[in-house]
């Protein structure tokens, strides 16, 4: 296919640093440079790193917030549904009781429950919004094979500039990474 | 130049904040990693030998469960010392106790997390996994005490033919939500914050089928920085929604008592009353365990002293806010005027349970007072013996307010005695045995300080910043 032919022979290119500043440096220069497909990889989260690649604030925030106000209104449905329908709605039937005289919509006794479920919905919205959002599941990646990445989850800092950036050149992407003064700089395979 | 560093990183280790060191000893990342995450790979060989006894003596403790359980199932709940008016023992003691023990690793994880306590570091990992194996524990008292847990699914909004659904007013469907909120938000978030450190083992793993597992589980991390930076917010968001959760929980377990018109439940000192006494608990679990565990395993330079002089003030704290509430139970009783009160406090201090009670206040007020001293809170036995008292003073307070209220309530002619049977007891331990295994199967096959916290801790008590904008 004629993709193939115009597919870049590495997935980008790594560099190696052994520590945090370093790493932050080079990611501002990489930036100054305008290069703009970087990724970062560290074994601790480094601060300031996800700024120095030109990222934006994840949107995060807002899934988990979604996912607490579709737990809190759940909630309040499935027990005024049980508490308070008894009319068949939509051919489904609660089961009011009638507790030591309370309303069927004793609100207070919901409470609870309501908190319950918000705080459910959210940790999933959380859990589940971050592994998405990360793209994982992803037991492959390119970088995986590149030499020396095991570090990567040990004590070493990394630079890749990948190579649909559109300034990518293998050579001199090689030879700019070259003068960040990292560890090490290999090519990373597809 | 060099020589100069390093002086100066002792000298940044040692005094943070004049309180001693969090790390002990020259580290770096990789000194970190292995001195954790070796453990998990130690072969057959040289896994440590109290590895072996230890599991299995946990192992036979715990055939004394599944042998409860199994003559509980054949026989009913008749074979327990339960009774009219004592319907509720062990079972709701045991429960209350084991919830409120879980709620130590959520308070570590979560709430010193939002309070940027570097120290909770080297224990977060490990209270989170006891939180797990705790509501483990409790959640078979209320599974197996219904007399008929095949029908335990009723107590969940199903859709089912006979057209009835659970009664949403009553504490104890309120358990059902929250207990079950609990366990799920802990796994998560101890799972969560797992993936940094399965993805390192995974990396370190020499063998095909670890490296696989391990692989698996790390769902393909690699450290990237965008990762990273919303797994940082997933981990506060977390954390955040985490506090409000574990106060809610004993909250809502209490007011299981709370609700009720019985003498000595009925008062609404209970929310915060049990709260304080799960962290009480928790923390004196915690401690049970990591002190011995972080010397037999060699991580003391992660668990030091200045750890243990932490927890213990935490464990005061809540142990004084546990001693207010005993001061004003006897308060109310007193000045509520209602004979059925006053009778309730004076059956504590003189009827037939009066042991308990009295025993109670030994282990859960008397023995603890001594962690006011420094040397006993950073003394590694003086402090697991405190520990232990408090283990089972808190025991004796669920006891106490279980049995003692319902054994004496309106009715003279309705009162009796109660005592576990062998059964209830068996049950009990057996849950402990089955608790110390799932602990150490849980040393053996996961990195049980968070490693890449740790390494997080040791950058940043380490780190020379020249960047100007930090």
């Amino acid at each position: 296919m004629d993709h193939d032919d115009n597919k870049p022979a590495v997935f980008g290119v790594l560099a190696q640093f052994g520590d945090s500043d370093s790493l932050i440096k080079a990611a501002r220069t990489a930036r100054a440079a305008g290069y703009t497909r970087m990724d970062g990889h560290s074994p601790i989260p480094v601060h300031g790193l996800y700024e120095a690649l030109g990222y934006k604030r994840s949107i995060l925030a807002w899934i988990v917030g979604c996912g607490a106000i579709a737990g809190f209104c759940s909630a309040v449905v499935l027990q005024v549904f049980c508490s308070a329908i008894d009319g068949g709605a939509f051919g489904i039937d609660g089961y009011p009781l009638m507790v030591g005289g309370r309303p069927f919509i004793s609100w207070p006794s919901f409470i609870p429950i309501c908190f319950e479920l918000t705080i459910l919905f959210s940790a999933f919205s959380a859990v589940f919004g971050m592994i998405g959002l990360n793209g994982l599941p992803m037991p492959y990646h390119p970088t995986f094979n590149a030499e020396g990445f095991d570090r990567a989850t040990l004590d070493k800092y990394f630079l890749c500039i990948e190579s649909d950036d559109p300034h990518f050149d293998e050579a001199d992407v090689t030879a700019f990474l070259g003068t960040l003064h990292p560890e090490n700089v290999v090519p990373v395979p597809w | 130049m060099a020589d100069l560093l390093e002086d100066e990183v002792f000298e940044r280790v040692v005094d943070v904040d004049g309180q001693g060191p969090l790390i002990e000893g020259q580290n770096d990342l990789a000194s970190i990693d292995h001195d954790i995450g070796h453990i998990p790979f130690m072969s057959l060989k040289n896994t440590p030998k109290f590895w072996y006894g230890g599991t299995f003596i946990a192992f036979c403790v715990m055939q004394l469960l599944f042998l409860a359980i199994t003559v509980l199932l054949w026989k009913g709940t008749g074979i327990w010392g339960l009774n009219v008016p004592v319907a509720w023992g062990f079972a709701i003691i045991n429960f209350v106790w084991w919830i409120g023990i879980g709620h130590a690793g959520t308070l570590i994880s979560a709430i010193l997390f939002l309070l940027k306590q570097d120290w909770r570091m080297s224990i977060a990992r490990f209270s989170e996994a006891m939180t797990l194996f705790a509501v483990a524990c409790a959640g078979l008292f209320p599974l197996f005490h219904v007399g008929r847990p095949w029908l335990a699914w009723w107590l969940f909004p199903i859709p089912n033919t006979f057209g009835m659904w659970p009664q949403f007013r009553s504490p104890l469907l309120w358990d059902v939500f929250a207990v079950s909120t609990y366990a799920t938000v802990s796994v998560l978030f101890w799972y969560t914050g797992l993936i940094p450190d399965v993805a390192s083992l995974r990396d370190r793993a020499n063998k095909k089928i670890p490296k696989f597992i391990y692989g698996v589980m790390a769902l393909g991390w690699r450290g990237s920085a965008r990762h990273w930076h919303r797994y940082e917010i997933a981990y506060l968001l977390l954390a955040g929604i985490s506090t409000p959760l574990v106060v809610s929980v004993h909250s809502i377990v209490s007011l299981d008592f709370a609700v009720s018109v019985v003498p000595g439940w009925h008062t609404t000192i209970f929310p915060p009353y049990f709260v304080a006494g799960a962290i009480y608990a928790g923390f004196a679990m915690v401690l049970t365990i990591m002190i011995p565990v972080a010397k037999l395993y060699k991580v003391e330079h992660f668990f030091t002293k200045r750890h243990m002089n932490n927890m213990s003030k935490v464990m005061l704290v809540a142990g004084l806010v546990v001693a207010y509430g005993y001061l004003m139970e006897v308060f109310f009783g007193y000045y509520s005027g209602n004979e059925y009160e006053r009778y309730m406090i004076m059956n504590r201090f003189s009827g037939p349970y009066n042991w308990g009670y009295w025993a109670l206040i030994l282990c859960n007020i008397a023995v603890p007072m001594a962690l006011w001293s420094y040397k006993v809170r950073t003394s590694v036995w003086a402090c697991w013996i405190v520990c232990q008292f408090i283990s089972v003073g808190m025991w004796l307070e669920r006891f106490v307010i279980v049995v003692m209220s319902l054994h004496r309530e309106f009715l003279p002619s309705s009162w009796d005695a109660y005592m576990g049977t062998k059964w209830d007891w068996m049950m009990y331990i057996g849950t402990m045995g089955f608790f110390c295994v799932l602990c150490f199967l849980f040393m053996r096959t996961l990195p049980m300080i968070a490693i890449f916290e740790i390494k997080e801790l040791h950058h940043k008590t380490n780190h020379h910043h020249d960047l100007d904008d930090h």
